[in-house]
């Protein structure tokens, strides 16, 4: 039994990398992806574009736009001399915000009078408008500590001491690799499993399968094991870019991640084997996969957290793979997360691996039958 | 069956031999539509699972982030800043004797934040200079950014209270944001007019990628070219179809987003129609000019989603702004085609019809879809010789 399993795991493994155009497809992409993605995918607000109206005559308006100017965050800030073209400016897009300063700003400030700095934004970004909003209004509350009636009183800016655990600079790409990882992971092992079936069929070769010796478990494991190695693979390459390339920290052991690894494989490529057996045609598996993933990378935390999701939606979360593997992923890599729960999270990746691995077996003989 | 947007009125009868063989290749590509399921899942089914997903699940504004807060002295004035905390709809608070009953909890991200108010707070108070502390989840920087936001925003109203009720000096500078266009601060606002470019890339991409290369696979593509029909007729009758599927899925969409999820739709349709077309020239190039190239439906749906689903949904600003990402990768947004479709559709949908904005776009989208067509149909003529 295990001559014969050996071989067709090699042939398995011949039949994805023998192919130069297969073989290209699964290697160029997803080192692509890593590298092109892991630097786009950024919440982070950089490099903005804003206008200023400043009516006032006296020197704290002027010192207000030098300290905007002098914050990394903005790119150009353009004067502007009335609200038609602040309008136009935001309307097209040319600025995500526009300071107003009114006239009387120095002589309120001076007299010890509130003075008040209007911002308009672009809700159309709400969320680097939120953001910029921020940086702008404690840009705003350190002038404010520094004038005559600001030694007085305390400023929000200053009451609240921020402190970030894991990442103190709130780097994104240390938040955005771990997730690849495990979005990449995904893409591969369903692409590759989800067309190992269908493609035998298509070509007729199924039919020679099932005439040999081997027996249907067999046949599965041999379809299993490949995929599996594949997807090790993968992830090893980019578990090294990730500590050697984009530098985040590897706080916690691989000796945890990789067990977790397996079985979130395993989760994944039971899935790619189901959709296979269901399919008639090549074009049938990758639309199915593709039907697959995009649902699996939307609601597993990558991009945007489960919290934000509505309430019903948030319990079908728990079925999907992504979600348990991606707290694992960046748990080991950023905050040395603890066994217990990392088994918290595998133990869910075991029972989905079963469901899905039994649920393609099923399917699998339903179908040589 | 009458095929989409063909000028039936003109060759009813008789007409030139042209418009015949034209008409009737585009009844067959219709046909083909119509009878294939894949097709049908892509263009119908798809678009509303994706808009679905990009309505309901993904959301970037923070509602109830779940902290803990350690009151170290339970004095009034603490109190007050922890009811205060408690009554804030942006945060789920629980309360903590020790910061250190909340690690674990930060760790395994069941917490997003833990306020500390130290035992020293009514005393600072008194001489004017409290301090909290805020520790966030790093490991999440947005949420991170966001819990930082919020608690300010929870400490400057309760200061402001104080104002009010005369106990401090009103601050000597205050900030006034005003969130144009959508004031309610909605992500879902600007996400689904950005699914809707992703669906119509995924119907012009994806789709004519697939079909296309499922021809070249089977070889009726050469059979189709052994006829009289020209190049430009043929890759013309293909793609009208398309065209016309997508503009569909585009109507669909733009309905569901304004009836179901209840966003504005300010602009007129006749941007929304101009500005769907411009795009769909890209998008449909593209997609012949992968299967041109490919002739392979393996490699084709590879490429179809690493070069278009994937940039239109990571480099195109629809969730990620393209100016905070590092310069090489600014440049190569340059070339996307749904780039120039996320902001204008976001527009069309929030602000109304800002012509200036959207000509520029629309241009360079018709100059990008040009360079696909020429390059596709350069992929075309060369199999033949």
């Amino acid at each position: 039994m295990w001559t014969r399993l050996k071989a067709l795991i090699v042939k398995e493994l011949l039949a994805i990398l023998r192919d130069p155009k297969g073989r290209i497809v699964l290697i160029g992409p997803p080192i692509l992806q890593l590298l092109i993605f892991s630097f786009a995918a950024t919440l982070e607000v950089s490099n903005v574009d804003i206008a200023y109206i400043d009516r006032d005559t006296g020197r704290w308006g002027t010192e207000l736009i030098r300290r905007i100017d002098a914050s990394s965050t903005f790119r150009e800030i353009t004067p502007l001399t009335g609200m038609a073209e602040a309008r136009t400016l935001l309307d097209e897009r040319d600025v995500l915000a526009v300071v107003r300063i009114d006239q009387d700003f120095s002589r309120r400030i001076e007299a010890r009078r509130p003075a008040q700095v209007q911002i308009l934004l672009d809700g159309r970004r709400s969320n680097a408008a939120q953001i910029v909003a921020g940086y702008l209004e404690r840009i705003i509350a350190d002038l404010a500590s520094e004038t005559p009636g600001g030694k007085l009183a305390a400023s929000p800016s200053e009451t609240v001491v921020v402190q970030n655990w894991f990442n103190p600079n709130l780097t994104y790409t240390w938040f955005t690799v771990p997730g690849l990882i495990a979005v990449i992971s995904l893409l591969i092992g369903l692409i590759v499993t989800s067309l190992s079936v269908a493609r035998e069929r298509e070509l007729g070769t199924f039919d020679q399968l099932m005439v040999s010796p081997l027996r249907t478990h067999e046949i599965l494991i041999g379809k299993t094991v490949p995929p599996l190695l594949i997807g090790l693979f993968h992830a090893t390459l980019y578990v090294l870019a990730a500590i050697f390339i984009f530098q985040v920290p590897l706080r916690g052991s691989l000796f945890l991640l990789y067990p977790s690894l397996v079985f979130y494989l395993a989760a994944v490529i039971g899935v790619g084997l189901f959709i296979s057996s269901l399919s008639a045609t090549q074009q049938q598996a990758i639309l199915g996969a593709f039907l697959f993933a995009a649902p699996a990378v939307l609601l597993s935390g990558f991009a945007t957290p489960i919290d934000n999701m509505p309430a019903w939606l948030q319990p079908l979360t728990m079925l999907n793979p992504l979600r348990h593997f991606l707290v694992v992923a960046r748990g080991v890599f950023l905050k040395d997360l603890p066994a217990g729960e990392v088994l918290a999270d595998t133990i869910p990746l075991i029972l989905i691996a079963i469901a899905t691995l039994t649920a393609a077996a099923w399917l699998f003989r339903r179908r040589m039958e | 069956m009458t095929p989409p947007a063909a000028p039936t009125q003109k060759s009813s009868q008789g007409g030139s031999p042209r418009w015949r063989r034209f008409r009737a290749l585009m009844v067959k590509e219709s046909l083909q539509i119509l009878r294939d399921p894949s097709s049908l899942l892509i263009a119908v089914v798809l678009p509303l699972i994706l808009l679905f997903l990009f309505g309901y699940g993904v959301s970037l504004d923070a509602n109830r982030l779940p902290v803990g807060i350690v009151m170290e002295a339970g004095s009034p004035p603490a109190r007050d800043l922890v009811a205060a905390f408690q009554a804030s709809r942006f945060f789920e608070a629980r309360l903590a004797r020790d910061r250190r009953e909340l690690a674990p909890d930060l760790v395994a991200g069941r917490i997003r934040g833990i306020v500390v108010i130290p035992a020293t707070f009514a005393a600072d108070l008194v001489e004017g200079r409290p301090a909290i502390q805020v520790i966030t989840d790093g490991s999440e920087p947005n949420v991170a950014s966001f819990v930082q936001n919020y608690a300010r925003g929870v400490v400057a109203s309760q200061l402001a209270q104080q104002i009010a009720e005369g106990t401090r000096p009103p601050p000597p500078l205050a900030t006034a944001p005003r969130f144009w266009f959508n004031p309610g601060l909605e992500s879902r606002f600007f996400l689904v007019p950005g699914s809707i470019v992703i669906v119509m890339t995924l119907i012009g991409t994806l789709l004519t990628a697939l079909v296309v290369a499922r021809e070249w696979e089977r070889g009726t593509m050469e059979a189709m070219m052994a006829t009289p029909v020209g190049i430009a007729e043929l890759l013309l009758g293909k793609l009208l179809p398309y065209f016309a599927l997508g503009l569909g899925s585009m109507i669909l969409c733009t309905s569901v987003a304004v009836l179901l999820f209840g966003v504005p739709l300010r602009g007129s349709p006749l941007a929304l129609l101009a500005l769907s077309m411009a795009f769909l020239c890209p998008a449909l190039g593209q997609g012949l000019l992968i299967s041109a190239v490919t002739k392979n439906q393996f490699v084709a749906s590879q490429v179809a989603l690493l070069s278009g689903f994937l940039p239109s949904f990571l480099l195109s600003g629809f969730i990620f702004e393209i100016p905070s990402m590092p310069l090489p990768i600014q440049w190569l947004t340059v070339i996307i085609p749904a780039r120039y479709l996320v902001p204008s559709l976001q527009t069309v949908f929030l602000t109304g019809d800002v012509w200036p904005l959207f000509r520029a776009d629309i241009g360079a989208m018709l100059l990008i879809g040009l360079v696909f067509f020429v390059l596709a149909s350069r992929a075309t003529k060369k199999r033949l010789v």
